[in-house]
């Protein structure tokens, strides 16, 4: 797990493929295209890139109406505005109608870092999981992401798909598959285990490590999917392992920790920590301050394990 | 009209905010570079000249009020709040860092001075114009200036916050465009152009101005011509140059977001402590 990437550059190179591959791909931003890396499919396809300027509410429009002419539209900006900002637009443009229109945030969650609170979303998985039709996808590395966005491509019909600014470690085969709405299981265990998303998974592998070392057996099952959410996976973990630890850079209301709690509460209730920002915003510092700051590190998911090892 | 010592006086004061700004910038070492140094001028002739505000009594009720639509120009601001007394010259050295009041984005529950919270481009103007609505229900003298990126006005947002101001026909609001021609992916006409601004405030029913945004004569001219108009806003188009100030920043999209490195900052310091 040395090597690092970030998933946006990976997202970038992937949209190039697509491009090549079918001429329908287009590809649409908010004057972000060298964040977002969809710079990379502009130079190569200028005539397919289309640059709504700093106007995300009629970007989504455009995706939506690019989507009902034919065409596969991809549109990015960070996630507090592909999702906050055109919400509403996604609402009854894109997820209504069913559109096959695909929005890849980058800049998801709080490593967006020294921008701010203000740029950091920590709802946008909890807002998109709430659409009638949407599917979200929120991938653990670059090899997940390559595999998510090419699986996103080749579904007809509305995903939202979380992407990260900062380089994280690779957990996943360079060639691995991703299926929507199939979670992973990456370790084995029997004591609890914890249920992650997005960067958070290559922390949930570390804490298992450092449990193993105090006996404690931790299964780590992965969801690059949060909607819909794998509830047989999460089932089956539950009742095998008694104990649930959800983990994800996000709130703790509505995102993978609501999800699985709904899930769980339903279908096998067992204890559940949620680890994930308490219902606050963020703030500016470095990615990994930030991280430590609101309790998103193996360490705090080694904590988490023993506490609710004490509640099982 | 300034006298030319009045001119002299702000031309240093934007002087010794350019070189905080890139001090800070250099320090945190990520922020936008660009933007900031295109505001100064603007921001220096109303925080040192023509708002009435009161330092060390933030919450005046009478008190101007300056919005920064703009938001990621906040060390712009920043500099401007410091210079004013707002709090101490030093906390600028934290601007960006885990715990500062002094946030990427400007803040009001931070910052002393900060009117409203912005970064999301777009949403500041509808806030300027709630304000100035405020103001005048609550009968007080008040003024509010909001500044305005010139890639910024390609949100929707921004049009519709015009037609309100005008229908509301809010004399009381001045928005500045801090025209520097270029947003973060390269020129704004070749980005999404959405030009003429002139003619479009114009059709808004707002009343409009052209000025070169670095004279600072011009710049309170236009001050003075807005407050004289007092059955609608008026909008400023301040012509300015991105990165101005700093001769190898300027008129170039790529340091929007960058800060200056060791060797820049010093050249930088250089250049300016020649003018
Ligand atoms: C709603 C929204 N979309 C995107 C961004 C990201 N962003 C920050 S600055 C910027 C470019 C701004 O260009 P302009 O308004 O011309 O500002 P200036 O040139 O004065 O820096 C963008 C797209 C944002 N802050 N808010
Ligand atoms: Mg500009």
């Amino acid at each position: 797990m040395s090597e690092k990437i970030a998933t946006r550059d990976i997202y970038g190179q992937t949209l190039v493929e697509l491009g090549r591959e079918n001429s329908r791909v287009v590809v649409l931003d908010a004057d972000l295209s060298g964040s977002t890396k969809t710079k990379l499919f502009s130079k190569e396809f200028p005539e397919r890139f289309f640059n709504a300027g700093i106007a995300e509410a009629n970007m989504t429009g455009m995706a939506a109406g690019l989507a009902a002419g034919g065409m596969i539209p991809f549109a990015s900006t960070f996630a507090v505005f592909a999702a906050g900002r055109a919400f509403e637009q996604i609402r009854q443009s894109v997820a209504y109608p069913g559109m096959n229109v695909k929005i890849v945030a980058t800049h998801g969650g709080i490593t967006v870092g020294e921008d701010g609170g203000s740029h950091q979303s920590v709802e946008d998985l909890a807002i998109m999981r709430s659409l009638p039709k949407m599917t979200v996808l929120c991938p653990a590395d670059g090899p997940e992401t390559g595999a998510a966005i090419r699986a996103a491509a080749a579904y007809d019909g509305p995903v939202y798909v979380r992407l990260g600014r900062g380089k994280v470690p690779v957990v996943f085969d360079q060639d691995c598959d991703f299926t929507i709405g199939k979670g992973v299981t990456l370790r084995d265990g029997s004591d609890l285990t914890f249920i992650t998303t997005g960067l958070m998974t290559a922390e949930a592998l570390q804490a298992a490590a450092i449990l193993a070392e105090e006996n404690v057996s931790a299964r780590v099952v992965h969801l690059g999917t949060i909607k819909p959410i794998d509830i047989d996976l999460v089932l089956k973990a539950a009742r095998e392992t008694g104990a649930v630890v959800t983990a994800e850079e996000h709130s703790v209301i509505g995102g993978l920790g609501g999800a699985v709690c709904e899930t769980l509460a339903e279908g096998c209730p067992v204890p559940v920590e949620r680890v994930g920002l308490r219902d606050e915003f963020g703030q500016s510092g470095t990615a990994e301050e930030l991280l430590a700051h609101y309790g998103l590190t193996a360490a705090h998911l080694v904590e988490a394990a023993e506490r609710i090892l004490a509640r099982k | 009209m300034l006298t030319d010592q009045q001119i002299r006086e702000l031309e240093e004061t934007a002087r010794h905010l350019r070189v905080e700004v890139l001090k800070m910038l250099h320090t945190s070492q990520s922020g936008h570079t660009g933007g900031s140094l295109s505001a100064i001028d603007v921001m220096t002739v109303l925080y040192f000249q023509r708002m009435r505000h009161n330092p060390s009594n933030p919450a005046w009720e009478d008190r101007d009020r300056f919005v920064l639509s703009k938001g990621h120009a906040a060390p712009a601001l920043y500099a401007c709040l410091a210079g004013c007394d707002y709090f101490p010259r030093d906390d600028l050295k934290t601007l960006r860092r885990l715990g500062s009041h002094l946030q990427g984005h400007p803040d009001m529950n931070k910052t002393p001075g900060v009117e409203v919270c912005t970064g999301s481009l777009g949403q500041g103007i509808s806030q300027a114009v709630g304000l100035a609505m405020a103001a005048r229900l609550a009968s007080r003298p008040s003024r509010v200036y909001t500044l305005l990126g010139d890639g910024e006005v390609q949100e929707g947002q921004v049009w519709e916050a015009a037609m309100s101001a005008a229908h509301y026909g809010l004399g009381n609001l001045c928005a500045i465009v801090d025209q520097n021609g270029l947003q973060i992916d390269g020129a704004t006409e070749e980005v999404m152009n959405v030009g003429p601004l002139g003619p479009k405030f114009l059709a808004f029913n707002w009343h409009v101005l052209e000025v070169d945004g670095h004279d600072i004569q011009a710049i309170s001219r236009a001050f003075d011509e807005a407050e004289a108009v007092t059955d609608r806003p008026t909008a400023i188009i301040a012509r300015t140059v991105k990165g101005k100030g700093v001769s190898f920043f300027e008129h170039k999209a790529s340091y929007h977001g960058v800060a200056p490195s060791d060797d820049e900052l010093e050249r930088a310091l250089q250049a300016l402590a020649l003018h």
